[in-house]
């Protein structure tokens, strides 16, 4: 992949704080920020299981 | 030109059949629609992102000190109201190895099966467009494939004037692209490069040579100089030989294209997180609630379900949804290629509240 992201914050978002993870939050060093989608095309979440693969864990919602 | 090489190039053109309508493959080539800022936005240089006009995108790597200013600006060639302007703003003339940047539109693979490439008819490809910059200077274009790591480049001149560039590449017998909605065909203008990619030959036919033939070594930094600009716009990909006329479509036309990899409840060119009502999201809140949400439907269909980040109409705080008069923590959860919910987590908003919104959604390849 040639686009690179650097997450400073990757964590997981719960339906109504329930127990279903539903998004992704993260937050780059570029000062961006969103909600990911479990969607194996979405660049995000590429970004991350790539973030994830090199050993980084998502953080549990709070 | 004369009368028979008219005739000769006409009849090349409807022998590829480039006569008809949708010839340019590239979105936002006439650089009309500039959703995230029709403004200026200036110190990049460190991170990758698209940052004003829709579908081109800024690739970095190698981190150069160089930064840049960019903005959608009106001064184009004739028939042009807007082009792509780059302005150096800190110059980088000791360039590490590993130092590349590049102004790019990936393509998906749907969308150019017409090419034919990894097939004995792998057709001609054509691009075409208009530059200038501050001075003569020399820049590589080229088109890299995904999956298979195929690349070809051809180096073009730019003046102080803007001049129609164009350069034919041969059909690539090798390397299918899928039929799929991924980024397999990226069309890339190199301005800044280590030797890392330019210590090779320039790779003028299809190659997987790797780096190093990417870039032309005889190329110009845009970084050489705080005077340095660069300046695109009718930048055309298509079947053939021939560089047919730029392929013209309604901003509206350029507009849901574009909004198929973004698109944002503001106004066009109105920056995300900026302090407004126009165009916001709203509905009353009849009893107290704490997850109070919106379902978003999306202006088009968009590439997959998107990312969305919230923001406050009233401050422009991002992740927050706006009672009539306090922002609420807000997230993003359910996500689809129609639409997404975005609600207020667990922060009670009061009956007869307006819940407010900004978004934006990010489906780029």
């Amino acid at each position: 992949m040639e686009n690179t992201i650097t997450f400073t914050t990757v964590k997981y978002i719960t339906l109504k704080g329930g127990s279903e993870n539903i998004s992704i939050y993260f937050e780059t060093d570029g000062g961006e920020s969103g909600f990911a989608p479990f969607d194996s095309a979405n660049r995000h979440y590429q970004a991350i299981l790539e973030w994830v693969a090199e050993g980084n864990t998502i953080a549990e919602a709070d | 030109m004369t009368k028979a090489a008219e005739l000769a190039k006409m009849g090349e053109v409807l022998t590829n059949s480039q006569i008809g309508g949708r010839r340019n493959i590239v979105i936002n080539g006439g650089m009309q629609v500039a959703q995230r800022s029709s403004s200026a936005v200036t110190g990049i240089g460190a991170s990758d992102g698209y940052f004003t006009c829709d579908r081109w995108n800024f690739n970095t790597n190698g981190n150069s000190a160089g930064r840049l200013t960019m903005s959608q600006a009106s001064d184009g060639p004739s028939g042009f109201a807007n082009c792509l302007k780059l302005e150096c703003t800190t110059a980088d003339t000791s360039i590490a190895a590993a130092e590349r940047f590049f102004i790019e539109q990936k393509l998906e693979g749907q969308d150019v099966q017409q090419l034919k490439k990894g097939t004995s008819d792998a057709e001609k490809i054509t691009i075409s467009f208009y530059v200038k910059g501050h001075d003569s200077a020399t820049y590589t274009v080229g088109l890299y494939e995904g999956t298979s790591g195929r690349k070809i480049a051809a180096t073009f001149p730019v003046t102080t004037s803007w001049v129609r560039q164009t350069v034919t590449f041969d059909g690539d017998t090798s390397g299918v692209i899928p039929d799929n909605n991924t980024a397999q065909l990226h069309l890339r203008f190199y301005l800044h490069a280590g030797s890392n990619y330019t210590s090779g030959t320039l790779g003028t036919s299809w190659n997987a040579d790797g780096n190093t033939t990417q870039i032309s070594s005889d190329g110009n930094s845009f970084f050489e100089s705080t005077s340095a600009t660069f300046f695109l716009t009718g930048v055309q990909l298509e079947v053939g030989s021939q560089a047919t006329p730029f392929e013209h479509r309604s901003f509206g036309e350029e507009l849901a294209l574009c909004q198929r990899y973004y698109q944002q409840s503001y106004a066009h060119g109105t920056v995300a997180g900026t302090a407004t009502n126009t165009n916001r999201v709203i509905r009353f809140v009849d009893a107290t609630q704490s997850y109070a949400g919106h379902w978003i439907a999306f202006k088009t269909e968009m590439r997959v379900a998107a990312t969305g980040t919230p923001y406050s109409p009233g401050t422009g705080t991002v992740n927050k949804i706006r009672s009539d008069s306090a922002d609420h923590p807000a997230v993003f959860g359910q996500s689809a290629t129609h639409g997404m919910h975005a609600y207020a987590n667990n922060s009670s908003i009061g009956t007869s509240n307006g819940l407010n919104l900004h978004y934006k959604a990010d489906a780029e390849l």
